[in-house]
């Protein structure tokens, strides 16, 4: 039991008191507003699309701060030569953690948030396909996250970079419980990502409102119909990977080692070929927001809109066929690495077409800088020097420079930074008064805005220098001798301004709850699709009654020729029932995790037995629906239209 | 928008900054040293200009769109809020970027396939065998049967074939200035050209993350004159002391270690570290570069 906890780092010891700290102040409060109840009845159980997108919303922005956190860490200890704040193994761990969380734990769930959120209103739906399963998903989610998070204080953090390539992950290198919380922690959340893949492409094709042909659907459904597609494709891949580098660790086999004549090479191109379409779901739902928020605020149709779908798909299809660009070093035959170059290099193509048409969507437009429009005007240079710099990494041969450098550390955090994460916080501008009914302040976030752009150039320009410097990636300390300094003291300059820039936002949100623009007319930015269409915060069930949709931006077409989405009388809505088991599963998952994290077995299979338990449990529960009375759904109805 | 269009100067000054901080020395990428590294840096500069040449004119149209399209009273620009279509300008841009990508990757494809092969012919290549350790990287001389730890010195003007491997989680090899790496995999020997046309000494470092002390594992590659070489290695035999298989297994274990020579080492010691990290199980092909490298008879 020694091990159990993490002992001798100040910086742990505070986060323990400051975990300990929070959760007794979230009980005391809970207890002390009676709020217990409210908890399990209206969130713990809620198979509400709109709650579950905001449950992930508040998860993704706690995690971009830790990863945040991880990030300022790494960039302290690398401000100067010789730094000693920070020791090997711990900075090892740090940037185990901040790429894991990033990726996994703070893009994934917010780019659910956002599918959660805005999908069902787009295509004129009352909640997702499998309303349960959305549940689940969430809180499977939730309990890897905390899984994984947990191994900061109990047991130690996994510190074989985020894709723990074999031999380095395997018990001859890393004996300790950390690699096998990354193994659980991704496992258990990645079963919700492909669970919420398969929830979300079901909705999209089976659920659309009346009229609304696929050719006629908003681009972001499109791109979150690409990105669905490409995670049911690839998160088997990943999870069949963690599994088989579990049973190299936990029952001591040799898939991935050499020495009994497994093979590490099989590890690196299977998790890659998870990795790279990874990268393409995270960021094709961003082009999705772009698309709509280019239009809206430039008062025109998206330009190109064929295009737009065609090269959606082509990249989703072409991210399969990449994954070698991750190791051209490693001594594939020159046809081999030919053939990737080429491949990589072509998914410039349709995305430079992309850049082209956002443009000439704003071309003879007019364009309104609101908050969401500044975060996408912000994206296009950005993303298009980090795209040019991908292409510059697809020439294999001048990959063999700067595979490994941080050349390739720019790269990546340009395209997911300037990419995922603007596209991200634009949607989450442009929709969050449609979900809470309020608009985040302004000014606040144009201090942001700057914040986190001016950081962003500042932190990442001088990483490319030090590629051409051959700075290679995750080393924790360096000399005076190569010339790095001054690039990596400017580096982490940048880091201090996104970071500020994310506290500013932080306090925008509580700024604004309290003083925010209310939205009362459910239509704040003159919206083109259907969304916009319906009260803001929507009510339960969405659409009293479900629109017709036979044009493309079917609310603009609306307004123009006058139809008003209300009607005289209503039916009884169908909707499905609230149910504690996603989150009593989950519960069990963790446990189940834990224990084979720490070789327990007797946990282990006690969680699984619950998990199986749960799974029973539901498959005898018949009552999971109930009907809205008509009168109540016109009672509800009247009342917004009071507000009105 | 005069804020936005200030944004996007100085990103062209700053890039402009970088190209020309690019005569500094210190971009040890930008100032190649032998024909390996010097073929992959045509292509680099290749690349960014044809990535220059799309990047510059559309951030310059981005600037010019935003500005001239603002939603202002009294903006007498066209407003055209139905015009989303026109088949001649999606033809011209799939057009660009298909002629940019396909000139940059037949290019790209050459060098591949050329840089398999030995940068020159006409000289007898050197053989080194490299490999890595936690936390240091070994050094053998096969035809002068000398080792190095931390430091190799080769020949000016010959062609050099590592041949890499490793007896620790997987690194790679990197010497920026003579060339692009290549991982050192345990239970594998792989091989990498590189050249050095000048004498003098260049920096090396492992590439790929391995742990602990994976920071500290930097190197110097030292070139000389033919002769000199030959001198070295012949002081080398005779000064340094040999290494044992106990000498071995002692600098194998997690540690670092300083600069050292060896005037002998156990024979067959590389082979042996290949064969017993799971090269006994590899088919030969697969064992020496994935059978598509250049073979090399080992004596
Ligand atoms: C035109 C588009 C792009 C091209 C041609 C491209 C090309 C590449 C190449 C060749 C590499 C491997 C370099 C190396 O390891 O040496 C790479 C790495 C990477 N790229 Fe891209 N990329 C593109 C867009 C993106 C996008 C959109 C994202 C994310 C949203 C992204 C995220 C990454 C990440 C995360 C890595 C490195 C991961 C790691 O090694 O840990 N890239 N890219
Ligand atoms: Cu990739
Ligand atoms: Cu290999």
């Amino acid at each position: 039991m020694k091990d159990f906890f993490v002992t001798g780092d100040p910086l742990i010891y505070g986060a323990d008191a400051a975990i300990v700290v929070t959760v007794v102040a979230i009980v005391f409060v809970l207890t002390y507003f009676k709020k217990w109840r409210w908890l399990w009845r209206e969130w713990i159980t809620t198979v509400d699309h709109k709650k579950i997108g905001i449950m992930y919303i508040i998860c993704s922005l706690l995690m971009l701060f830790r990863g945040g956190v991880d990030a300022i860490l790494m960039r302290l200890q690398l401000a100067m030569p010789d730094t000693k704040f920070l020791e090997s193994q711990h900075y090892n761990e740090i940037f185990t953690t901040h790429g894991t969380i990033m990726i996994l734990f703070m893009a994934m769930p917010f780019m659910f948030a956002l599918f959660n959120w805005v999908i069902p209103l787009q295509i004129g739906a009352r909640d997702v396909a499998f309303p349960y399963l959305n549940a689940l998903s969430f809180w499977l989610f939730f309990f890897g996250a905390l899984l994984f998070n947990i191994s900061f204080v109990i047991g130690g953090s996994p510190d074989a970079g985020w894709l723990a390539y074999p031999p380095l992950s395997e018990l001859s290198h890393s004996p300790g419980v950390g690699e096998n919380f990354y193994i659980w922690g991704i496992q258990i959340s990645g079963i919700g990502s492909l669970a919420s893949g398969i929830n979300f492409l079901v909705t999209i094709l089976k659920m659309r409102a009346p009229g609304m042909k696929l050719m006629k659907m908003p681009l972001f459904s499109w791109s979150v119909l690409a990105s669905c597609i490409t995670i049911i494709f690839t998160f088997p891949v990943l999870t069949v990977t963690l599994a088989l580098l579990f049973v190299d660790r936990f029952f001591g086999a040799h898939i991935f080692t050499m020495d009994g004549g497994g093979n590490p090479m099989m590890y690196v191109n299977l998790i890659w070929m998870w990795g790279h379409p990874e990268v393409y779901i995270v960021v094709l739902p961003a082009f999705g927001i772009y698309s709509e928020v280019v239009s809206t605020f430039s008062k025109k149709k998206i330009f190109g809109y064929t295009s737009m779908v065609f090269s959606m798909m082509i990249i989703s299809v072409l991210s399969y066929f990449t994954w070698v660009h991750h190791f051209f070093t490693m001594g594939a035959g020159a046809d081999v690495n030919a053939f990737f170059a080429i491949t990589t290099m072509a998914i410039g193509i349709p995305t430079g077409v992309k850049v082209f048409n956002w443009l000439f969507t704003m071309f003879r437009g007019r364009i309104r800088m609101t908050q969401p429009m500044l975060w996408t005007l912000a994206f296009v240079p950005c993303f298009l020097v980090g795209g040019a710099t991908g292409v510059m990494l697809a020439v294999a041969p001048a990959d063999y420079q700067y595979h490994n450098s941080y050349f390739l550390i720019a790269h990546f955090h340009q395209t997911l930074i300037g990419g995922v994460v603007f596209g991200y916080l634009a949607g989450l501008y442009y929709w969050w008064p449609k979900i809470f009914g309020f608009k985040l302040n302004d000014r606040l976030g144009k201090w942001a805005f700057w914040l986190w752009n001016i950081g962003f150039y500042v932190c990442f320009m001088p990483q490319y220098a030090l590629g051409f410097m051959g700075m290679t990636r995750r080393v924790y300390t360096y000399g005076w001798d190569m010339g790095w300094a001054p690039y990596n003291l400017v580096s982490t300059v940048g880091a201090f301004l996104m970071g500020i820039g994310f506290v500013v936002q932080g306090w925008q949100i509580i700024y604004s709850i309290k003083r925010g623009e209310r939205d009362l007319t459910g239509d704040p930015w003159n919206g083109r699709t259907l969304e916009w269409s319906i009260p803001s915060p929507p009510p339960v069930y969405n659409f009293a009654k479900i629109p017709e949709a036979s044009e493309q931006d079917a609310w603009w077409e609306m307004k123009k020729k006058g139809i008003k989405p209300t009607a005289t009388s209503y039916e009884a809505i169908h909707m499905p029932k609230n149910s504690g088991i996603p989150f009593l599963m989950s519960v069990c998952w963790f446990i189940a995790g834990f224990g084979l994290t720490f070789h327990w077995i007797w946990i282990g299979l006690a969680g699984l037995a619950g998990v199986g338990i749960c799974l029973l449990a539901r498959s005898f529960q018949y009552k999971t629906e109930y009907y809205i009375p008509a009168k109540e759904v016109s009672r509800i109805e009247a009342m917004y239209r009071r507000g009105a | 928008m005069k804020k936005l269009a200030m944004a996007k100067t100085s990103l062209l000054l700053l890039l402009s900054a970088c190209l020309l901080a690019g005569c500094d020395k210190r971009f040890i990428l930008l100032h190649p040293k032998g024909p390996v590294a010097q073929k992959e840096y045509d292509l680099i500069v290749l690349s960014a200009i044809l990535c220059a040449i799309v990047v510059i004119p559309v951030l310059a149209l981005l600037v010019f769109i935003v500005i001239r399209y603002r939603d202002k009273p009294g903006n007498k620009a066209t407003y055209r809020p139905e015009w989303n279509e026109s088949k001649w300008l999606e033809v011209f841009w799939w057009g660009i970027p298909i002629v940019i990508i396909g000139v940059l990757g037949f290019y790209t494809a050459k060098t591949t396939f050329a840089l398999v092969k030995p940068p020159v012919t006409n000289v007898k290549p050197v053989t080194i065998q490299v490999t890595s350790l936690d936390w240091k990287w070994l050094f053998q001389y096969p035809d002068q049967k000398i080792a190095t730890v931390n430091y190799a010195e080769i020949p000016a003007g010959v062609p050099v074939q590592f041949v890499l491997t490793s007896d620790a989680p997987m690194n790679s090899f990197w010497v920026p200035q003579l060339g692009g790496q290549e991982y050192t995999m345990p239970g594998m020997a792989m091989r990498l050209w590189l050249q050095a046309d000048k004498p003098g000494t260049y920096y090396g470092s492992g590439a790929n993350f391995t742990g602990k002390g994976f920071a500290h594992m930097k190197f110097k590659v030292v070139a000389k004159p033919q002769s000199e070489f030959l001198a070295w290695t012949k002081q080398v035999k005779k000064t340094a002391p040999a290494l044992t298989k106990e000498g071995y297994e002692k600098l194998a274990r997690q540690g670092l270690a300083e600069k050292t020579a060896f005037s002998s080492y156990p024979a067959g010691l590389f082979e042996e570290i290949v064969d017993k990290n799971g090269g006994k199980y590899m088919s030969h092909e697969m064992k020496h570069g994935h059978g598509h490298m250049h073979q090399h008879d080992e004596n």
